[in-house]
């Protein structure tokens, strides 16, 4: 097994790992501490394709600015263990068969791809940031400006319903 | 096991240069508590530490023996998985983030092995920064909602609130220096300031001077130091964040705030100041001796003032120390090649120590913000300033026609 591969299951099983434990932990704290585990991952996962610039923003964005915001929410709210309630019905009989569909399908993809999953780990071309930019900037402008103003539409709505509270 | 060592000589020399470069900035950390001290101590018309060794020079083994040797309670009620955990993050990501920076141009030749001053050089070097900066926040935020104390969770509360904020304003200030360089690679960006026309007015702080003042504030809130030490605030939170934390885990927290200075002086001289480049024109060779006229003085200095000291123990110890620096600054005569190599270093270095000072004199002048004070100047000033910067750099570069 070459290295580069060996990296990947190392990285895709912390990612998998972190993932199940978000789901078990009954602490919000120790759920957010497993899911910015599995951003982590997922950021060594891009460094891996080449993708460096990806992989930075990864754990900049999603990493250190959006984790840290749940998890100063989590402590503002003083937010304590979990209760268990009684599942729903409805989530047991239709949400099992669903979720086992769901891990088939992507089972299926991935066994189909497997070459192009180590042909990905072992190439390390790098995905240059200026490449990336070009993408950005010329080829989807118009879909990258729309999603920011999107997002400002967002930020909006939630200045509005802030203040509309504190009146 | 020597063929073992050969073909795997660069992870070898990496582990090294790791070791070494830990080594350095543990004691300098050290000394960066003393030297502290002393001009805190001195602007204050204070003493400072000078009972433990001669001008208290031995004081940070002192501390270091302190640290180790206490007592370590760990409060009832704590999460103890998070509690212990804090302050590993913090201190590991510290440490990490020095890997990065490069402390000189040229390669050291070893065994016919080129080796550079720096343990890796990224072609996205700021970029990874920033990403371990923006992790560092979880050691501070995570350390004041494990204690189980109000304390230490308000002042967990507030590092998370000031550390996002001065992120921002961080990362946009120095999307300038990446524009005119137009790499992320601290090399690259220093090899962009060198200019042999325009010398010294070819660094950055003169074209990005926005951009250095809103880089050094938002660095200094992300570091937790006097203006922005809000999080651990003494006159209101007893220690915030920490103050549940005794013996070696506290040290943590100090080392990994000392080391996270360091990297922030690093960073300025680098991309603001020229790193390694040399104030003067190239043409100017006598500067090169510039190391040897500060050490030689200096040395002698250290030197007389020895000789005259109180305690026997200082009369024997400064004159020793003062010796070893002026041999120092004399060899580096006679021998000019090792000269040469250590200009790039001694320029970055001497950018870094005055940093460090500034550092220092903040801390010995400026009072602390009010909480709302430190939100509206992140958000209304530094913000948009940083990015109204970005604009007008990117629109210069625009009008002049490069990249």
């Amino acid at each position: 097994m070459n290295a580069p591969l060996l990296v990947f299951f190392v990285l895709a099983t912390m990612a998998v790992l972190g993932a199940l434990n978000l789901i078990l932990q009954r602490h919000p704290i120790h759920s957010a501490l497993s899911l910015i585990v599995v951003m982590v991952a997922l950021a060594g996962l891009y460094l891996l394709m080449g993708a460096e610039f990806v992989a930075a923003v990864q754990i900049i964005v999603y990493g250190g600015a959006i984790m840290v915001l749940f998890v100063f929410v989590i402590m503002l709210l003083n937010a304590g263990v979990e209760e268990h309630t009684n599942a729903s019905k409805l989530a047991g009989i239709a949400g099992v068969p669903l979720a086992v569909a769901l891990m088939g399908f992507l089972a299926a993809a991935v066994a189909r791809s497997t070459d192009t999953v180590q042909a990905a780990a072992q190439t390390g071309a790098v995905a240059p940031t200026k490449a990336l930019a070009n993408l950005l900037f010329q080829g989807f402008v118009y879909p990258f400006e729309l999603t920011s103003f999107l997002i400002l539409v967002a930020i909006l709505g939630a200045i509005v319903l802030a203040q509309r509270e504190k009146a | 096991m020597i063929d073992f060592l050969a073909q795997h000589a660069d992870i070898l020399i990496t582990l090294v240069k790791i070791a070494l470069l830990l080594f350095i900035v543990l004691t300098v950390n050290a000394y960066l508590t003393w030297f502290e001290r002393k001009v805190v101590a001195h602007m204050q018309s204070r003493w400072g530490p000078h009972r433990v060794g001669p001008h208290g020079l031995l004081q940070p083994l002192a501390d270091g023996a302190k640290f180790l040797l206490k007592e370590d309670p760990t409060p009832a009620g704590v999460d103890k998985f998070t509690y212990y955990l804090a302050p590993l993050m913090a201190l590991a990501l510290a440490l990490t983030s020095i890997a990065i920076i490069p402390f000189g141009p040229d390669p050291l030749r070893i065994f016919g092995r080129d080796v550079y001053l720096g343990i890796v050089d990224l072609n996205i070097g700021l970029l990874a920064l920033f990403a371990i900066t923006a992790l560092s926040v979880y050691g501070v935020a995570l350390a004041g909602w494990s204690s189980n104390s109000k304390y230490p969770l308000l002042g967990g509360l507030r590092s998370s609130a000031q550390m996002v904020s001065y992120e921002l304003a961080l990362t946009m200030s120095v999307v300038g220096v990446l524009l005119s360089a137009g790499s992320f690679s601290l090399r690259d960006i220093i090899g962009a300031q060198a200019s042999p026309r325009l010398g010294v007015f070819g660094w950055n702080i003169f074209p990005q001077i926005l951009g250095f003042l809103c880089f050094f504030v938002a660095a200094v809130a992300e570091t937790n130091r006097v203006p922005f030490d809000l999080p651990e605030a003494e006159s209101e939170l007893v220690a915030g964040f920490h103050t549940e934390y005794a013996s070696f885990k506290f040290a943590m927290f100090f080392i990994a705030e000392y080391t996270s200075m360091i990297t922030v002086s690093c960073l300025c001289s680098i991309m603001f100041f020229g790193g390694w480049l040399s104030p003067f024109p190239a043409s100017w060779t006598f500067t090169h001796f510039l190391p040897s006229a500060i050490l030689i003085p200096f040395g002698l200095w250290v030197i007389w003032d020895g000789i005259r000291y109180e305690t026997i123990f200082g009369r024997i110890i400064l004159p020793g120390l003062g010796t070893v620096i002026t041999a120092l600054g004399a060899l580096l005569v006679v021998f000019p090649a090792v000269n040469e190599f250590i200009q790039g270093p001694f320029w970055l270095l001497s950018k870094i120590f005055v940093f460090l000072f500034v550092y220092v004199w903040m801390r010995g002048t400026l009072p602390r913000f009010r909480y709302d004070q430190l939100m509206s100047f992140g958000w209304k000033l530094l913000l948009p300033v940083s990015l109204a910067n970005a604009v007008i750099t990117a629109s210069w570069i625009l009008v002049r026609g490069g990249q």
